[in-house]
């Protein structure tokens, strides 16, 4: 999020401060009662679904930890296909919200004028509606004999996706592409917002040096700003894959039971069928598979300093 | 060909534009059926006009109870999370000392970690550690999620300030206390408000992490959950709308006050 709540600089930062001398323990006094708390409620329960994640036994006689390594390799081999899913509705959210996130806060950045702060608060208002109450509302708009749906059908669309199983006959509520829209529309603010602010930083004189220099809009596009963009759309990318990749509300109100996400397993893993070192077993890997991808994305986009 | 020419100058206003409407789009949808009269259980056909829910909001059972069990956690876990990330953002700006780098990444692991997951290990160690699921249960959870956020917002404004004014202020022999409140709160106060703002609707809004470390409590967001399944009440709508209004209205109230105050002093 650092990008997102990140505010232009008012005066330039000066780089070093003077060491006060007064309080050497100031900054840890300062520092313990926070620092405390996300140690005991979120590295330690970390610790906890790590341990039981390796054991074994039953809710009536209670577990023991046996370092029972194979419920991860069960937990793998019984759920590979909702992982796959995750990481591919993830992912092809994460490129539609760049694709409709980025003309949106190039309008707000540059075309806005006296309008910027009004479609600003259009993009973050709705975050204060409940979520899921406009989750919900996709079911309105996807209805079966909804206009969108007909509109598509008529347009021979819901062929093409049908074709290339994104849709199955005439539907679009409970198949991939409506939890594919609900995970795009849900993550979009997280998208436009570090993008915003990466393109905000941009110097206008940038684009009209490049205009200068006899650049169609295209080339300026490709050359300047895009690039000097780039730490926005790292940022945006994380933001929305991450939290895209564990959702697993999108696909329980908009899919069914051919579109569930590793989310919706840990769910009824540890909620319905309380099979805690399984659930356990699964948010790890979950986890470790997302640090694992983030690290080598971050690694390859070249903005290692954005963490 | 002109029409093409416009076409292509306005390309970004236009895909920007319908980018807008796809985020709108929902929003408009739950007003527009907040004055719907659903018959059977389901509200997601259109049937006839009725002001019925704007007039009796909390007709629908448990529907406030859980809205304001949920606006109680959001004002406690706002407070918690803006008081103990205020702190941590001043120690790592203003501050050298050991062990920053492992603070900054203890702070930023949590935004960076899927919300099941976080959800689900607090949810193992409240079961180690016998604790009753609910209120206290659910506050912790949130106070947890929403310092991470606190704590960058108010690092990005503190780190911006110009540290000449404290010093000024001291070398006009304000002690530290006085040049705390008088110079160094005010200023870095628009990142704390920024900070508690997405705090509370992160806090308000959040329902995975909830949903995992609630036990009996019903806090609004799985009021709406349950009612997904078992019928939804016009009421959920109306609510929502409201919560858009008053976000709209909160937000064009701060901006009209800012402006005042920059032209004031111009």
């Amino acid at each position: 999020m650092a990008a997102v709540t990140e505010a232009p600089p008012l005066a330039p930062t000066p780089e070093k401060k003077p060491p006060r001398k007064r309080g050497r323990w100031t900054p840890y006094w300062l520092l313990l009662p926070g620092i405390l708390w996300l140690l005991v409620f979120f590295a330690l329960p970390m610790v906890y679904q790590a341990s039981t994640s390796v054991q074994t036994g039953s809710l009536e006689e209670g577990y023991k930890v046996t370092w029972h390594f194979a419920t991860y390799w069960d937990a793998l081999s019984e759920y590979w296909p909702q992982f796959l899913r995750s990481v591919l509705y993830a992912g092809a959210a994460t490129i539609l919200c760049l694709a409709l996130g980025y003309p949106l806060a190039y309008l707000i950045a540059f075309r806005a004028g006296r309008w910027r702060n009004l479609i600003m608060i259009l993009v973050i208002a709705p975050f204060f509606t409940s979520f899921l109450i406009r989750t919900l509302a996709w079911k309105t708009i996807l209805a079966d004999s909804g206009p969108v749906v007909s509109t598509l059908n008529s347009l021979h669309v819901l062929d093409v996706t049908s074709w290339l199983g994104m849709t199955s006959g005439d539907r679009v509520l409970a198949t991939p592409l409506a939890v594919i829209c609900g995970l795009t529309y849900n993550f979009l603010p997280f998208m436009i917002l570090p993008l915003y602010s990466s393109l905000e930083r941009i110097d206008g004189r940038l684009h009209e040096a490049a205009g200068d220099l006899y650049a169609k809009p295209i080339t300026t596009f490709r050359k300047v700003t895009f690039p000097l963009s780039m730490p926005g759309v790292v940022s945006g990318t994380l933001l929305t894959f991450i939290p895209a990749a564990g959702d697993y509300v999108n696909a329980e109100l908009l899919g069914s039971t051919d579109t569930r996400m590793i989310g919706n397993v840990i769910q009824t893993q540890f909620l319905r069928i309380l099979d805690y070192p399984t659930a356990a077993a699964l948010s790890f890997i979950l986890m470790a598979g997302i640090l694992f991808m983030v690290t080598f994305y971050i690694r390859r986009s070249g903005t290692e300093d954005l963490v | 060909m002109p029409f093409v020419t416009w076409f292509k100058r306005h390309l970004v206003v236009i895909a920007g534009l319908l980018t807008l409407g796809y985020l709108l789009l929902p929003n408009i949808v739950v007003t527009v059926f907040s004055f719907n009269n659903p018959k059977g259980r389901f509200n997601y056909a259109w049937q006839q006009f009725s002001l019925d829910a704007w007039k009796d909001p909390c007709g629908v059972a448990d529907l406030c109870g859980s809205l304001s069990v949920s606006l109680q956690i959001a004002f406690w876990a706002t407070l918690g999370a803006t008081v103990l990330g205020t702190m941590i953002a001043f120690a790592l700006v203003r501050y050298r000392f050991r062990a920053r780098g492992a603070v900054n990444s203890l702070i930023f692991l949590p935004m960076a970690m899927p919300e099941v997951v976080m959800a689900a290990s607090l949810l193992t160690l409240f079961l180690n550690m016998g604790a009753q699921l609910g209120f206290w249960t659910v506050l912790i959870a949130h106070i947890m999620f929403c310092l991470s956020f606190v704590v960058t917002a108010v690092k990005a404004r503190v780190m911006s300030m110009d540290p000449h004014l404290e010093q000024a202020a001291q070398d006009l022999y304000a002690g530290p206390v006085q040049t705390f409140l008088r110079i160094t709160l005010p200023i870095a106060a628009p990142g704390i408000a920024a900070g508690a703002l997405l705090s509370f609707a992160l806090s308000f809004d959040d329902f995975i992490i909830t949903n995992f470390n609630a036990g009996s409590t019903v806090t609004f967001p799985m009021f709406v959950w349950g009612s997904a399944q078992r019928g939804t009440p016009v009421q959920i709508n109306v609510i929502g709308t409201a919560m858009f209004l008053i976000a709209v209205l909160f937000v064009l109230a701060s901006m009209v006050i800012g402006n005042r105050r920059t032209k004031q002093k111009a």
